[in-house]
């Protein structure tokens, strides 16, 4: 499958009054053709400073960058009729009405008018086309923003978090639209927070965390590799659940202990539970894996998941600071 | 054919801007005032008119020639008393002389085209070169502020290209409005003179100097529109334009203005923006130093004078505008659009 968006080694450093920060500290990413592909990374990790980047927004300090097989932004201007992308929140000038901001993007951009009805007629915005920006509620405004993105027929279509701001019905069509685009071969690079989303929509992911990829991959294979050896165990009504934790942490298992049911984590061979609590007459009722899904691996690669009594700051990532 | 649709796209944008569309619309109401305005102070001056202010004139000046007589009776009537210190020795009074009372002074006003049309020319480009600033502050102001810069990158990443398209679409906007509306104005003020004052000494010369006036004009508002739209494009934002204008004018107008005065400088009018318009408009400034002393031929005392012709002024505007707009334009290659 043909690369149709490459990033390697990006690095873009802001200098303050605070002193340097690296926002993106050799950044890579490859997304195929075709592909709806994920881009996930909590507050501040450098995944917008990535897009605007990659769209000539913002000027890297160093790394290299391609779309559709050019670099940029050297080429930027050639392969721009074929990128369609919206940046953070959608911005408007409030006193027009969506159908005159498309129409107007379409003009400066050499698309014929009719695409603005066709974009306008597949976000839904169809009937409040001719009313002012300004009166739009935040999910009308995203609506519009992805129609504008739509409206030259993209071959790689960057959205950043689309469905901030729109309702379930909303996220459904959206999550549909992506699906659709996907089929008629358009490829999307989505960045969301809304990893469920991402988890029933994309093909493949990349993780970033304090300016690094942490992962990357398709879905399947990154949720394997972190998956997991955390095995849940229910025992039988009426034994006690603190004397078998005893037991098997007295094996060296990490457990915890639940109101109804134990958790082991590093239940590697979960064959080694029933044995050990079989040899103490415990008899096991219930022995299931615990299956990792895309927000714990998430928490886990970039270090953000909450700690009770502590208050995470928005730079702060996990101690071991991974791909440190 | 890329640029072409930039450009069509930009005018649009303009052209379809409610600030833009307020803004003529009061430009228009002003300038129209302004000409009702003359229209009504004025009157056409004919033989009755003249007969009229020769008859007043004739009247004024019997009656100062009464007044006078009456204070010399009175005068030597208190000969010999107190009240002979309040009136001249010997009650000397000189009679008025009928030259005093010119009866030009006494004509109605009436538009003379020839003297009075540069200050409307004057006037005309002052209130568009004001609409022409807020205009291109606005213009631009809002794109960055609203975000419609960064979409409009999206789709055109030429930065240079983007931006001086902008500049190139406000300033053939605003140079069509001030064409439409200098010969509007050329029209109004000769059917006001024809109508209520005069037209006389309209020679091609005096045409030809007019149409160069007003092509200063068209000078003063394009400079005036670039610098709105540098100065908001510097800082992404209306406001920008808007707080630095506020600022020269009090800061650098009424501020450096009262500290020169205080100084003794020679000549504050170089210092101050306005009389460097006035130049550029009226071809020349000429400030006077009346604290020096220049000896002419006959013992007179002449002030020292220093002239701002309208070709420094026109320098001085270049560089402003070459300055502003070069900055503008250097910030949006190299800054970063977040």
């Amino acid at each position: 499958m043909d690369a149709v968006l490459e990033i390697a080694g990006l690095q873009k450093t802001y200098r303050g009054r605070k002193g340097v920060r690296r926002a993106l500290d050799g950044f890579d990413m490859v997304v195929e053709a075709g592909q709806v592909h994920g881009f996930l990374g909590p507050n501040g990790s450098g995944k917008t400073t990535t897009l605007r980047t990659l769209l000539g927004l913002i000027r890297a300090n160093g790394g290299r960058m391609a779309i559709l097989g050019q670099e940029v932004p050297a080429h930027l201007p050639s392969v721009a009729g074929q990128i369609g992308a919206i940046v953070e929140s959608p911005q408007f000038f409030g006193n027009f009405t969506a159908w005159d901001t498309l129409s107007l993007l379409a003009d400066a951009g050499g698309v014929r008018r009719q695409r603005v009805d066709a974009v306008l007629e597949l976000v839904g915005l169809k009937d409040r086309a001719k009313e002012r920006v300004r009166t739009y509620s935040l999910g009308m405004k995203q609506r519009l923003a992805v129609a504008s993105a739509l409206l030259k027929e993209p071959k790689l279509l960057i959205l950043d978090e689309p469905a901030n701001g729109l309702d379930p019905g909303g996220i459904r069509e959206m999550r549909t639209l992506m699906r659709t685009l996907s089929e008629s071969g358009m490829t999307v690079l989505l960045s969301s927070h809304i990893l469920g989303e991402i988890q029933l929509i994309c093909d493949s992911v990349t993780i970033i965390a304090a300016g690094r990829r942490v992962a990357a991959g398709s879905v399947a294979d990154v949720l394997a590799t972190h998956t997991s050896s955390s095995v849940k165990v229910r025992l039988e009504p009426g034994v006690d659940l603190l004397n078998a934790a005893e037991v098997l942490r007295g094996k060296g298992a990490q457990v915890e202990l639940d109101t109804d049911f134990l958790t082991v984590g590093n239940a590697s061979n979960p064959a080694q539970i029933t044995r050990i609590l079989a040899e103490q007459q415990i008899y096991v009722s219930e022995l299931t894996p615990v299956s990792a899904d895309l927000e714990s691996v998430f928490l886990e690669l970039t270090g953000t998941a909450p700690v009770e009594g502590q208050n995470r700051q928005v730079d702060q990532v996990a101690a071991a600071g991974w791909g440190q | 054919m890329g640029s072409v649709s930039l450009y069509k796209a930009e005018t649009r944008r303009l052209v379809k801007r409610r600030f833009t569309k307020l803004f003529t619309i009061g430009a228009l109401l002003i300038l129209a005032a302004v000409a009702v305005g003359v229209f009504l102070t004025n009157e056409k001056v004919g033989p009755s008119q003249i007969a009229e202010a020769t008859a007043h004139a004739q009247a004024d000046y019997k009656q100062a020639v009464e007044r006078t007589e009456q204070e010399k009776t009175t005068c030597e009537s208190v000969q010999g008393t107190a009240r002979a210190a309040d009136y001249p020795p010997n009650c000397e009074f000189a009679l008025p002389a009928e030259s005093d009372f010119n009866p030009e002074w006494y004509m109605p006003p009436t538009f003379d085209l020839k003297e009075n049309f540069g200050d409307m020319v004057t006037t005309m480009a002052a209130v568009l070169a004001l609409v022409a600033f807020v205009i291109g502050a606005s213009y631009v102001g809002a794109e960055w502020s609203s975000g419609g810069m960064m979409n409009l990158l999206l789709w055109r990443p030429r930065r240079l290209q983007v931006l001086s398209t902008k500049l190139s679409a406000l300033l053939v906007g605003m140079t069509a409005l001030t064409i439409v509306v200098a010969a509007a104005w050329t029209a109004i003020f000769y059917g006001i003179a024809k109508t209520r004052g005069v037209t006389t000494g309209m020679t091609s010369g005096v045409w030809q100097s007019t149409a160069l006036m007003e092509l200063r004009a068209l000078v003063l508002v394009l400079v005036a529109g670039a610098l709105g739209f540098g100065l908001a494009s510097l800082g992404r934002h209306t406001a920008m334009a808007l707080g630095v204008a506020i600022g020269v004018i009090v800061v650098f107008q009424f501020g450096v203005g009262a500290v020169l005065s205080i100084a003794n400088v020679k000549f504050p009018e170089l210092y101050l923006a306005p009389f460097w318009i006035v130049a550029w408009m009226t071809k020349k400034y000429t400030s006077e130093d009346y604290n020096s002393c220049n000896f002419d031929v006959t013992g007179g005392c002449q002030p020292e004078t220093l002239t701002i012709t309208w070709q420094m002024a026109g320098s001085a505007l270049a560089i402003v505008v070459v300055l502003v707009v070069g900055a503008a334009m250097w910030t949006m290659r190299k800054r970063d659009i977040t």
